[in-house]
């Protein structure tokens, strides 16, 4: 079936099942790899994007739902690498492995668009959901209230 | 500027080879190395400097470049090892890169990430081979400007003459090359270091942030097809019959192939060969042997009551001072199978040809895995070609290649490059766990002291290597006895973060522990004591150093305030050494809503110098919420052959609200470093189960705490 969907502001036409999920059109057709294969149940947020913004699992996303809602990857959040939660963790020297980190980004930069100046707690529940099998948690923590100061000094 | 006076190993450092055009290239061993990323600049192949493992290579423009052979799992190696290079070659850091060697088993050594050794091993050959080059590019000045080698210095990347003038090492490389390989260098002294010992951001920080293609699961080509593979689904089974008629007909599925013990389903993407995978309909002849965790746990127990052991270590007669004893302590602690669950799961790139075997994707052990490939598929070794890139996770899950062989069986087969992709359910369901295993450890006690110390091993397949006997408390009791019992299981196990000592860490820490409370002796000073008494029996088998010990658990008693927390805080403490460095830690726990909380980790480490502060950090704080989540709630159950827990839904992992505040300290050592990728990890159960009992009064004796204890967040 042919399936047309906007990714980064581009448009893309594919030809698969309508019920692929989202996460193995970007991958293996759109070849956009930086969006992370990680338990495919919905567990992990390894697979994390943006869907008009909102937080959204792509490994769980039938590719034919999405219509004319505009999905923003890891590879399509900033020009330049540097939105502020790209920059803080950098800044912070937040991965390991860094298998997880696209996921744990996408996931940050969603929560951080609704909620400007968050609470610690705040910040532990909208991250409970992204596993790290490296454990990288503390410096995530650390990131987010990072990108947190950097947003600040940048929309000032 | 004092400098210490160094013969170097010529096996180390030998040989330079002018590049055309672009700089020089100096072979180096480093024994152990670091690395990732595609990029091929020099031709290794044409440099025939067969006994080196890794090269340095400094360009006209003076940036210099580290080609090194071995796997990056997030362990901080691709960024540590340049450092110490670029330490003694005395460069500036943002003019040093690292680079992915490929893969070649004639030309390179000891292609290994595992044991937390790659720093140790290559620690003096690093510093060799930048000075070494360092020496070379100031004789080359000197010679430049007639004056001797001893009166120039460098700084930055330039050689500096005693009047000033300077050249750049990119303009001097080239007449370096052309000069004999100096004998004698000098190494820097530690506390002259400026790299070393400083933070330096993961070299690959911006591109992993931006999503690039730097893994194996992110690699395809052009007419590369995806395979999933289904593996029978019980240990031990037998693949009989293969009904593939519905699986061929999902969209998008080519064919569907049997092989060895397995069935693999190819297509044009990985969701389609995931459908097809489970329209495939197969029949196994049933292994006979029940593989079953309870079952499991009953012939252990029978094991402690009436089974033969082996002797794997020990000293003095601890038959005799048993007998002997007014007390006998006995505890048994227990673990379950774990599953490694690297984020990304198993996968390989393998294109199978008349005259070569391309393989790409995650392996900490290429080499072998190489040498495994060529066999399975009849090949010569030469024909096996791996390129590696940067590895999601490893913990040990990728020592073992069974998936690499899979990819090149199933590429042999259909005669097409393949990327074979394992889902998390056949990841977690297929093995290599972390061993079942018990330990019942007893102490024989005559007139307050502890005169024996009996530990007995009850395990699946894998048993502890008899080295383990050096460890504490080797020479500080002087009757011990190791013994091992093994179970043998079709069920596959491996080695998982931190080999053996992740849970032996456990039980010895906590009985240490519930002996400090039977004795009355403060647990703190219980260690202490005992290591003063090795201290004075020390001999070159003992393993550890007790006065190192011994200063990183006073440093963490100071740092938590033992014995003077606030009112509702409970301590406990635990203290380790493996892979060559000592570790203690102090774990707090709180009561809340009647159930006990771990709140903080106090962690003081000596590891010698610390490379990368920055990088230490991290591994030290990721051993440790690894160590507490696995401790608190993971384990592998297998039930009538078959593995139980499949995915993240029903294997719970410690997550982001888990992790508690970590405060660690690094000891100031002038030693030579040592690993981290693992040592914060095996002390840390104890730590939290000896805090528990303080809080409580309940012992926490088997892993999961959450399931099997008191402990419930
Ligand atoms: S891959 Fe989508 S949540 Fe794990
Ligand atoms: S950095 Fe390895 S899984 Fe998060």
């Amino acid at each position: 079936m042919e399936i047309q969907l906007t990714v980064n502001n581009k448009t893309h036409t594919v030809d698969v099942p309508g019920e692929t999920p989202l996460l193995w059109v970007l991958r293996d057709e759109l070849k956009l790899v930086g969006t992370k294969f990680g338990c495919g149940v919905g567990q992990c947020g390894a697979c994390s994007v943006h869907m008009d913004g909102i937080i959204t699992r792509s490994c769980l996303l039938p590719v034919s739902i999405i219509d004319k809602a505009k999905i923003t990857t890891i590879e399509g959040l900033s020009e330049k690498n540097n939105h502020p939660v790209q920059l803080a963790w950098r800044e912070i020297d937040v991965p390991q492995c860094g298998y997880c980190q696209a996921g744990q980004i996408m996931t940050a930069s969603a929560f951080l668009a609704q909620n400007q100046n968050p609470s610690q707690e705040e910040i532990k529940e909208a991250m409970h959901g992204n596993i790290c099998r490296c454990a990288t948690y503390k410096r995530i923590e650390r990131a987010v209230q990072t990108a947190v100061e950097i947003s600040k000094k940048t929309t000032k | 500027m004092e400098s210490t006076q160094h013969h170097i190993d010529r096996k180390t450092f030998l040989k330079v080879a002018v590049l055309s055009g672009t700089g020089v290239v100096f072979g180096v061993n480093f024994l152990q190395s670091c690395q990732s990323k595609k990029e091929q600049p020099i031709n290794l192949e044409a440099l025939e400097y067969n006994e080196f493992n890794a090269y340095i290579e400094i360009a006209l423009n003076g940036y210099v470049t580290i080609y090194a052979p071995n796997p990056e799992i997030g362990q901080g190696v691709k960024t540590a090892m340049p450092m110490i290079v670029a330490e003694e070659l005395d460069v500036a850091w943002d003019h040093v890169r690292v680079v992915q060697a490929n893969l070649d088993t004639k030309k390179f050594k000891r292609q290994v990430a595992g044991g937390s050794q790659s720093i140790r091993f290559s620690w003096m050959p690093l510093r060799e081979a930048g000075a070494t080059a360092r020496q070379m590019l100031v004789n080359a000045a000197a010679m430049e400007w007639n004056i001797a080698p001893e009166k120039c210095t460098t700084h930055q990347g330039f050689v500096v003459h005693p009047k000033g003038d300077k050249k750049g090492y990119g303009d001097l490389v080239l007449k370096a090359a052309t000069l004999e390989v100096p004998q004698k260098i000098t190494l820097k002294k530690t506390e002259d270091f400026t790299i070393v010992g400083s933070g330096k951001h993961n070299v690959d920080n911006f591109k992993i942030t931006q999503g690039d293609a730097l893994y194996g699961m992110d690699y395809s080509q052009e007419g590369m097809v995806y395979a999933a593979i289904l593996h029978p689904e019980k240990f031990g089974d037998i693949l009989v019959s293969v009904d593939a008629s519905e699986a061929k007909k999902v969209h998008g599925v080519l064919d569907v192939i049997q092989f060895n013990n397995n069935i693999a389903v190819i297509g044009t993407n990985t969701w389609n060969v995931f459908q097809g995978k489970k329209a495939v309909k197969a029949t196994y002849r049933e292994n006979k042997n029940k593989e079953d965790s309870d079952l499991f746990d009953n012939r252990m127990e029978q094991a402690f009551e009436s089974g033969k052991f082996k002797k794997r270590g020990g000293k003095g007669n601890v038959s005799e001072v048993f007998a002997k004893a007014d007390q006998v302590i006995e505890r048994v602690y227990e673990a379950p199978f774990l599953a490694h669950n690297t984020m990304e799961p198993m996968n390989f790139f393998a294109h199978v040809t008349a005259d070569k075997v391309n393989l790409k994707g995650p392996i900490q052990t290429p080499e072998n895995t190489a040498k495994q490939v060529a066999r399975a598929l009849k090949r010569k070794e030469e024909e096996v070609h791996i390129e590696m890139c940067r590895i999601g996770g490893g913990f040990g899950r990728r020592l073992i290649g069974n998936y690499v062989i899979e990819a090149a069986q199933i590429s042999n087969l259909i005669q097409k490059p393949v990327k074979l992709v394992y889902s998390r359910e056949d990841d977690m369901t297929a093995g290599y766990y972390r061993p079942k295993v018990k330990y019942k450890i007893k102490a024989a006690i005559k007139n307050n002291q502890i005169t024996g110390y009996h530990l007995q091993e009850v395990v699946v397949n894998n048993m502890m290597w008899p080295k383990l006997a050096n460890y504490f408390p080797e020479g500080a009791i002087p009757n011990t006895l190791f013994e091992s019992y093994r179970i043998k299981s079709n069920i596959k196990t491996a080695p998982w973060r931190a080999p053996v000592t992740n849970f032996l860490a456990f039980a010895e820490q906590s009985f240490f522990d519930e002996l400090a409370n039977e004795l009355q002796i403060d647990p703190v000073q219980m260690r202490l004591d005992l290591l003063e008494e090795a201290e004075k029996n020390k001999h070159d088998d003992m393993e550890y150093s007790p006065r190192r010990f011994q200063a990183v658990i006073k440093k963490v008693a100071k740092d938590a305030q033992w014995g003077k927390t606030k009112e509702g805080v409970y301590q406990g403490i635990s203290a380790y050494y493996s892979h060559n460095s000592h570790v203690a830690q102090i774990a707090e726990v709180e009561i809340k809503n009647n159930q006990p909380v771990v709140t903080k980790i106090y962690c003081a480490i000596d590891c010698g110098i610390v490379v990368n502060k920055l990088g230490a950090m991290n591994q030290a704080e990721g051993g440790i919420v690894d160590g507490l989540g696995h401790a608190l709630y993971s384990e592998q159950l297998v039930k009538d052959g078959i593995a139980v827990r499949s995915n993240f839904h029903q294997y719970k992992l410690g997550r982001m609200k888990d992790a508690p505040e970590i405060q660690i300290s690094f000891i100031d050592s002038k030693e030579a470093p040592t690993g981290l990728g693992e040592p914060t990890l095996p002390p840390l159960a104890a730590s939290i189960a000896n805090a528990v009992f303080a809080a409580n009064g309940n012992r926490l004796r088997k892993q999961p705490f959450a399931k099997n204890g008191l402990y419930n967040s």
